[in-house]
């Protein structure tokens, strides 16, 4: 435990000095995308992941909370505090109607479910020109400024936003190592045994994907935050596709692998479109390659590396018998 | 009380269409349990490929097969060289239908632009037909008629061939079926094409009703999972009953509430998913 703590303090240092390092605007203001992108990714790893309930609308919950904070906080007279407070709290609500839905199946029919409650939300947020804007989005937001501290300037907002971030991972890391979050992996690998044994399974899924709801409702409050906009982009198949795109490329089921996903998708996306007017191509080819060539992701294929190197060096100091311990562990059985 | 029937009819057509997009998903799911993600994107491709044709002078029908043909053949080397890949990974294959949707809805921009496009109703079924004071598209009805044909002809392709028999043995246990000396491989490859042209000409079947333009495939494709959901998955005669159903719905809403017509598709989808989760007709939850 000590050495990997070791990697978190480190983690974190750099973190904090990044905008004192880098210095310019654009690149902070990449840096805190990469932040709620990461926090969004996170939140679908829970189910993902630790779930393995695969789900494509993941867009749905940061969107909604995008849509109300900035439909009540600035157009309907909410201060931003009451906005983002009744926002995560609408947003949660709504995920646990949509939890009760899509885990009345499992497997391919919770992703369809899921896909299909994203896209009716999209087509809402498009269609219902009068309350959304449509197309156009709604705008007219500004940046709050807790505490005197004016968030519009770029450092001040990274840091916010890297507060809220680190928030959101100790969090998820807790969860994730409690009795429940246990209970929720087992749901994952032996559902069936873990009902015999007492567990509800309903439930226990339910409660998770409320929870990676919420905090995909506070990554849409930042957001909306950072762009001070909200349009039907937000919500659409592509984000809830990006989303998992982080997930599944970091690594599923790792804390750190959908932060790395996270940072790699947006770096990709503002390098690429810089060169390219073919971002939606890039990241269906980057998708297929991903799925074919590396299912585990990045953490967990380059940790793996890292253990055979270490083992093989242990062992060749050791002179003892040798392939045993330089094996690589077995993997976490995948979500099928 | 004519504006119902008109909205009614309206309706029936959008459902016709519906049914011939989620017909092929519904058969390949059923069979080789893949929800391809492909098929909102095969529809537009189907569509672009037809529209094509037709600006060159080929015709509307011969349009159909080409949007048909060309997509059979892309679904195939899909099926072929990747998702053949990943048999037995349900996830990973899905994933990968979600990626190809995304390269062919950004190549299809790419190779026709942005601009909606109009596509032509074919010669001899333009105008309307009259009857006691109501007025309706000839085409429409056209549409209508072509799903009933093709609900039909799939039952019996299903029901009464040699071809349809390999299906539902495929469908039902496919280690015994191979045992049995099915060659399930041809199988899925088959169905897939079949599934796949099926999407490409009802994407050119749809053009005079709904034109063609970016963003095609993902308005059709969350209604063909609609429609899915609700008649439950792998199901024929549940993909024929829930087209209607949307079709009818969305019509309606459309209509009454335009505004709202995306959250009045919220309540069939409610009502079925907690009274029975596996869908109006499904034999079994997924």
């Amino acid at each position: 435990m000590k050495p990997s703590l070791l990697w978190v303090a480190a983690f974190g240092a750099v973190l904090i000095l990044l905008p004192q390092v880098i210095g310019s605007a654009y690149y902070v203001n990449l840096c805190s995308q990469i932040l709620i992108a990461a926090i969004l990714a996170s939140s679908l790893n829970i189910l993902v992941g630790f779930g393995g309930l695969t789900s494509l609308g993941h867009a749905a919950y940061a969107g909604t909370a995008a849509y109300f904070t900035v439909y009540l906080s600035a157009h309907a007279g909410f201060g931003y505090l009451a906005g983002a407070v009744m926002a995560v709290a609408g947003t949660t609500a709504m995920a646990l109607l949509f939890g009760l839905l899509a885990l009345r199946a499992s497997g391919l029919g919770f992703l369809m479910i899921t896909l299909a409650l994203g896209q009716i939300l999209w087509g809402i947020a498009y269609r219902w020109v009068s309350l959304t804007g449509g197309d156009n989005g709604l705008g007219g937001f500004t940046r709050p400024q807790p505490f005197g501290i004016d968030l519009a300037d770029p450092a001040a907002f990274y840091y916010f936003a890297l507060v809220v971030f680190g928030l959101a991972l100790f969090a998820i890391h807790r969860f994730m190592h409690s009795p429940f979050g246990q209970s929720l992996q087992g749901t994952r690998d032996q559902p069936r045994r873990m009902s015999a044994l007492g567990y509800n399974v309903r439930s226990i899924q339910l409660l998770s994907f409320v929870y990676a709801g919420f905090w995909g409702a506070v990554a849409g409050l930042l957001y909306a935050y950072y762009h001070q906009f909200v349009s039907p982009h937000v919500l659409h198949l592509t984000t809830s596709a990006e989303t998992l795109l982080m997930v599944i490329a970091g690594g599923a089921g790792t804390l750190f692998g959908p932060v790395v996903g996270a940072a790699l998708v947006v770096i990709l996306k503002n390098v690429a479109s810089a060169y390219i007017a073919r971002w939606m191509m890039l990241l269906g080819a980057v998708f297929v390659a991903i799925v074919l060539f590396m299912p585990d992701g990045l953490v967990p294929g380059v940790s793996r590396l890292f253990r055979r190197f270490r083992n093989t060096r242990r062992t060749a100091m050791k002179n003892t018998e040798p392939d045993a311990a330089a094996l690589p562990p077995t993997l976490g059985k995948r979500s099928a | 009380m004519h504006f119902y029937v008109m909205q009614g009819l309206n309706g029936l057509a959008l459902g016709a269409l519906l049914f011939i997009l989620s017909a092929g998903f519904s058969l390949i799911f059923g069979l080789m349990r893949v929800a391809n993600l492909s098929h909102g994107a095969y529809f537009m491709l189907g569509a672009y490929v037809g529209l094509t044709c037709i600006d060159r002078g080929y015709g509307f029908w011969a349009g159909v097969l080409a949007g048909g043909a060309t997509v059979a053949l892309l679904g195939g080397l899909v099926e072929r060289l990747i998702l053949r890949r990943l048999a037995g990974r349900p996830l990973q294959q899905v994933l990968v239908t979600l990626g190809i949707a995304f390269i062919i809805a950004d190549a299809c921009i790419w190779l026709w632009t942005g601009d909606p496009r109009p596509v032509p109703v074919p010669s001899g079924f333009e105008g309307v037909f009259r009857f006691q004071g109501f007025v309706f598209p000839k085409y429409r009805l056209f549409v209508v008629a072509v799903a009933c044909a093709l609900g039909l002809a799939l039952w019996l392709l299903m029901e009464r061939t040699r071809l349809g028999a390999m299906i539902r043995a495929g469908v039902d246990d496919m280690d015994m079926a191979r045992a049995m000396g099915i060659r399930t491989s041809v199988l899925f490859t088959v169905v897939f094409c079949l599934g796949a042209a099926l999407a490409g000409a009802g994407g050119v079947l749809a053009g005079p009703i709904l034109s063609v333009y970016p963003g095609l495939d993902s308005d059709m494709l969350p209604l063909a999972l609609v429609v899915v959901i609700l008649g439950g998955v792998g199901s024929l005669g549940g993909a024929f009953l829930g087209s209607f159903i949307i079709g009818f719905i969305y019509s309606y809403g459309q209509a009454l509430l335009p505004d709202l017509a995306y959250v009045i598709l919220f309540l069939p989808m409610v009502l079925v998913l907690t009274l029975r989760p596996r869908g109006l007709m499904g034999r079994r939850t997924v």
